[in-house]
């Protein structure tokens, strides 16, 4: 079998720099000193020492009245009060999940915070607790909401709405969290009749767009979508959305509906899905995508 | 006590370079997507990359509530030496530098900042031509850097040792392999230069109290040089990397 292989020389590797950046910011380094002591605050990414105020992470400052913080250019997720996150069920505990969300430490689930399928209400009994591995188990995909932070900074979720809970059938891509706009909707249906979910976190689910079987809350229909096959073309444009989100992070551009929409009208220049992968190629998608939102930011 | 012959009648060492001179570094940072940071250095012809994960939950037996867990594996490639190693980890030497990884990385990294969470450092040698462990301890710094983990200042490591000319004694940094196989001794010293501190100091052989103090002063000399080049390291990622929301003020 003979396929098709492009060997690159290391010296002409792509740069994915796409944004013109002419001027550039005030960067900081760790242990060089912002200022003197005297009136500011110390935020995140800095620390005092011999009366001076040291940065502590290389990034630039963010100011606001006497407040200082360095913000990284990556860094773990930090979550929020209403944030959205995608995270995978790590285990199943006494009345509680402990959920992946590439944050520091790992969250929370409460059973009392989460809608069983169907909507049907949960009666607080032994019983339900030992259901709950039928609900979610280990290595199970779920989609939800931050609902507070505790002291020490691992985040508590709730899935109390109907477009929260488990997801099937899709693809995850991860990226960092700092390539995440916070936006008021993180749920998308895409034109091309896929929908993303992009979490803050930096995990993106996309899926196959839902039909309306949710809303009749018939328990026995929504097992059965789950289980229903793909049409080849949904998995083709699933692929594309992922290739061209991997087009857009390798060019370091915020990631949000209408960057994804972009990339991916620009990518059906390109027929096959897999000639998306080419760096040149995702040079190409990334540069005309950023041109599109320069343009829309304009006017 | 003359050691052996590691300076020419010239003053220069066995490689050509002065005594107070380091060998060429290039690095660069973030060579990897699936870590939270990484970078790739190269210190002559030493050649390293580090892999940092976390800040993530510890797991069950290191947790601790006074501050984050440093996990560090350093391994060396089995054709990284000119015999090939038949253990790329896990053996007396690995382990070893493995734990003097730990202790220069924590001095470097806030550990109070993450109770309970543990930080994975994987360092890996892939061409070990003297001054491996120093090279390391520089990768490991600038891929935590990449990694966004607040750091009290960069932690830098460099090896020094001693040649004589006539009987003056001569201090020489960053030593080779050829240097250090010659037998001379070889002094690692793993600082935090801008805080003027030190975090490991290990001495391979004998070396008169007289002369520990020129040799260590050169050392130091070339972390705070090693430093430098690092910061300029950064910087350049930086400018690579940031986008305009970044300094947007809230």
């Amino acid at each position: 079998m003979t396929g098709h292989v492009s060997i690159k020389l290391a010296s002409e590797r792509v740069n994915h720099c796409v944004a013109a950046n002419n001027e550039l910011p005030r960067f900081y380094t760790p242990g060089e000193v912002i200022s003197g002591m005297q009136d500011f605050m110390r935020g995140h990414g800095t620390y005092t020492e011999d009366d001076c105020l040291k940065s502590s992470v290389a990034g630039v400052m963010q100011k606001v009245n006497k407040l200082i913080c360095i913000r990284p250019l990556k860094s773990r997720y930090v979550g929020e009060i209403g944030d959205v996150v995608v995270g995978r069920v790590l285990e199943v505990q006494q009345r509680r999940w402990k959920i992946e969300t590439n944050s520091r430490l790992d969250s929370v689930l409460q059973l009392s915070s989460v809608n069983l399928p169907g909507g049907e209400l949960r009666r607080r009994s032994a019983e339900d607790e030992q259901m709950m591995r039928k609900h979610l188990q280990e290595g199970d995909l779920i989609s939800a909401e931050v609902q507070s932070v505790f002291s020490d900074g691992s985040l508590s979720l709730h899935t109390r709405s109907l477009k929260y809970g488990k997801l099937v059938q899709g693809t995850l891509v991860k990226v960092f969290p700092s390539l995440i706009k916070r936006r008021k909707n993180h749920f998308h249906n895409l034109p091309c009749g896929i929908s993303v979910i992009i979490g803050n976190n930096g995990y993106i689910w996309i899926s196959p767009q839902q039909q309306d079987i949710l809303l009749e809350d018939n328990k026995d229909e929504i097992q059965n979508y789950e289980l229903q096959p793909v049409s080849r073309t949904d998995r083709e444009t699933m692929a594309r959305v992922k290739n061209c989100i991997a087009a857009l992070v390798a060019s370091k551009m915020m990631l949000d509906d209408t960057s994804i929409m972009f990339a991916f009208e620009e990518s059906l220049k390109y027929d096959n899905v897999k000639d998306l992968l080419d760096p040149e190629a995702m040079l190409d998608i990334a540069f005309l995508a950023q041109h599109r939102i320069n343009t829309v930011m304009e006017d | 006590m003359p050691g052996p012959d590691l300076l020419s009648s010239q003053g220069l060492r066995l490689d050509g370079r002065r005594p107070n001179e380091l060998r060429r570094i290039r690095c660069k940072l973030g060579v990897f997507t699936q870590p939270d940071g990484s970078a790739y250095l190269e210190q002559g012809n030493t050649k390293v990359l580090a892999a940092v994960y976390g800040p993530h939950q510890a797991s069950k037996s290191k947790t601790s509530t006074d501050g984050v867990v440093v996990n560090c594996q350093y391994s060396m490639a089995t054709f990284s030496t000119g015999e090939r190693k038949n253990r790329p980890r896990g053996d007396r030497k690995s382990q070893e530098m493995s734990l003097h990884l730990r202790q220069s990385l924590t001095a470097a990294i806030k550990t109070e900042l993450y109770p309970r969470s543990q930080i994975d450092v994987y360092v890996e040698v892939l061409q070990a031509d003297g001054g491996a462990y120093c090279a390391s301890v520089n990768a490991a710094t600038l891929a935590l850097v990449d990694a966004g983990i607040p750091l009290k200042a960069y932690a830098c490591a460099c090896t020094a040792s001693i040649a004589w000319r006539g009987s003056e004694p001569e201090p020489l940094v960053d030593v080779g392999h050829v240097e250090e196989a010659a037998g001379g001794v070889c002094l690692t010293v793993s600082s935090l230069p801008s805080t003027r501190s030190v975090a490991l100091l290990e001495l391979s052989h004998k070396l008169h109290m007289d002369y520990f103090d020129v040799v260590l002063s050169r050392a130091m000399q070339g972390c705070r040089d090693i430093e430098v080049i690092l910061d300029r390291a950064v910087r350049e990622h930086l400018a690579e990397g940031w986008t305009k929301q970044d300094v947007v003020t809230i």
